[in-house]
């Protein structure tokens, strides 16, 4: 035998019925915060008070959210000193990356020291699925999902495999990058 | 004879000007204060800018409005005038046209007996700032508010659509049963002041406004009246996106039409709430000479207090539209059934409660 609690249902008031007081209470949330946003916008437009905000918007081409520094966005590749990729082509980011949009040709460095380095380093963010296991096997910190670029808008798929000169200077916009 | 034709003309088109800007207006409105009520900004990128050098100081004077997101308005005007006119297959054309017409020239020719001011005096002339000056002013506008009705029905009916025509249903039950109560609750009004010109009513009301009179009918007559303009609580005719109205099959400039008749019954239904109950062009303390304070009064001229007036009434309507947009942006749809419940069931006995004890206060003073 369960013993059920049995929860009477509450039976509206003579006030509830009439709606009104229900209604007088939304009117009276809405128009508190119509009245303080209006107010900062006011504020907003004589230059003061700049630091409130009105809204829990961004006006976003312009006016970016801010990101987490840990948010993993669009990759780059990190460069040496004299500017060559830090990059060794030891294939590690090409074997884990579960979407297999990395694809590396790797030549001889003329530095002996250095063991290789790309000859072409492309990555496809049309099949990326930013798990960031990339940035997690490189041995030499060489490819990084930090940009805080999120826009991959392009045109057509080709637009959005990414080259190694592209990945060395990472651009905001894919739109304009031919 | 030619002189009054002129000058009632000239009202008309300065009257019906001002309201269908307003309507206009609205619609911005709408979008900016629904926004600042949500914590949002609004449309704000219909941006007009000039890349000429010279034409800088437009610019300069544009920007403000940019950001306001004024253009907007414009915008879409500009894209239902453009957009596609589509008269869907096997539906009356006739009927299909003349529906939106129909909605709207009611909607407007509803103004013509609202006063928006005192006798304006001018020489030995007498102006009614009145567009007409009718004796049975208040069953004019009940008139022409039911009339408005059938473009509505209409358009449901004609548009050869099941959807179309079940929301021309939902608008016509809607609107007959809330007319009622609008009716009943505005007798109570004509009881007290015992007239039916709409200037007189509020002449009635230099003293005491009529919400102070009539404080249930006030309530009643807001609700009935907040019906009659088929918007949110009440949009069960439209539902655009959920239970799809009346106007499924018209877009462009017939659609458009609709849009605006929806506006324009706010500023109507504000007009009349202010009519009513909030003194029309009275102001507090103003008599025809000047400012009577408890302290002392404040001569002012004739012209300044036909002015104080107009300005009255116009700051009077805008803040009812205001509370319209607030009710709109609050409250969420009722269910048929508690619609059907709360206009014949609430409403209707208690305006009928309403004119019953107004009569025997009336007629105990009397």
């Amino acid at each position: 035998m369960i013993n059920t609690k049995v929860i009477k249902r509450q039976e509206l008031n003579f006030w509830d019925k009439t709606y009104l007081p229900s209604v007088a209470l939304g009117l009276w949330i809405t128009s508190k915060h119509f009245f303080k946003n209006l107010f900062i916008h006011t504020l907003h437009s004589v230059g003061l008070f700049k630091n409130l905000s009105g809204a829990v918007t961004f006006q976003y081409p312009e006016e970016q959210r801010p990101l987490s520094k840990r948010s993993r966005t669009r990759h780059r590749l990190t460069q040496r000193e004299d500017g060559t990729p830090r990059c060794v082509a030891c294939m590690m980011c090409e074997t884990v990356c579960p979407a297999r949009c990395i694809n590396i040709v790797a030549m001889e460095h003329p530095d002996p020291n250095i063991e290789k380095v790309p000859a072409s380093f492309d990555l496809d963010l049309g099949m990326c699925v930013y798990c960031g296991f990339c940035v997690e096997v490189c041995p030499e910190d060489a490819i990084r999902m930090d940009t805080q670029i999120l826009d991959i808008a392009a045109y057509s798929r080709a637009e959005m495999q990414l080259d190694m000169k592209e990945l060395l200077n990472p651009r905001s916009s894919l739109l304009y990058k031919k | 004879m030619i002189i009054t034709i002129i000058i009632k003309s000239i009202l008309a088109v300065i009257f019906l000007g001002g309201i269908l800007n307003l309507a206009g207006l609205l619609t911005w409105v709408e979008r900016k204060q629904s926004a600042v009520m949500q914590d949002r900004i609004g449309a704000n990128r219909a941006w007009i800018e000039f890349k000429s050098k010279w034409l800088a100081p437009v610019n300069w004077i544009l920007r403000p409005l940019n950001v306001l997101g004024l253009f907007h308005s414009l915008a879409d005007a500009v894209k239902m005038f453009l957009k596609e006119d589509f008269v869907p297959e096997g539906a009356d054309k006739f009927l299909h046209t003349l529906a939106p017409m129909i909605s709207v020239v009611f909607a407007l020719l509803a103004f013509a007996s609202i006063p928006f001011g005192d006798t304006l005096h001018i020489g030995n002339r007498v102006i009614n700032l009145q567009i007409a000056d009718i004796n049975t002013g208040l069953l004019f506008v009940f008139a022409m508010m039911s009339l408005g009705v059938y473009g509505v029905i209409l358009a449901g009916f004609s548009s050869n659509n099941k959807f179309a025509h079940l929301g021309g249903m939902r608008a016509a039950s809607q609107m007959l049963s809330y007319e009622i109560t609008m009716g009943l609750s505005i007798m109570g009004i004509v009881l007290c002041y015992g007239t039916l010109n709409l200037q007189e009513m509020v002449r009635h009301q230099s003293h005491l406004w009529g919400f102070v009179v009539q404080p249930v009918a006030f309530i009643l007559f807001m609700t009935a009246a907040l019906a009659e303009t088929k918007r949110v609580p009440f949009d069960l005719p439209e539902g655009e996106s959920e239970i799809i109205g009346y106007f499924v099959e018209y877009s462009g400039m017939k659609f458009g039409m609709f849009f605006l008749t929806d506006l324009v019954e706010t500023v109507l239904v504000a007009c009349l709430m202010t009519t009513f109950f909030f003194g029309g062009w009275q102001v507090p303390f103003l008599s025809p000479d000047g400012f009577h304070f408890p302290w002392g009064i404040f001569a002012l001229s004739h012209g300044v207090v036909i002015t104080l007036g107009v300005i009255s009434f116009m700051l009077k309507v805008a803040f009812f539209n205001w509370l319209f947009m607030a009710i709109r942006w609050t409250l969420p749809r009722f269910r048929y059934d508690q619609l059907m419940h709360l206009g014949w069931k609430i409403l209707f006995p208690a305006s009928l409660v309403n004119v019953l004890v107004t009569s025997v206060i009336v007629v105990m003073r009397s």
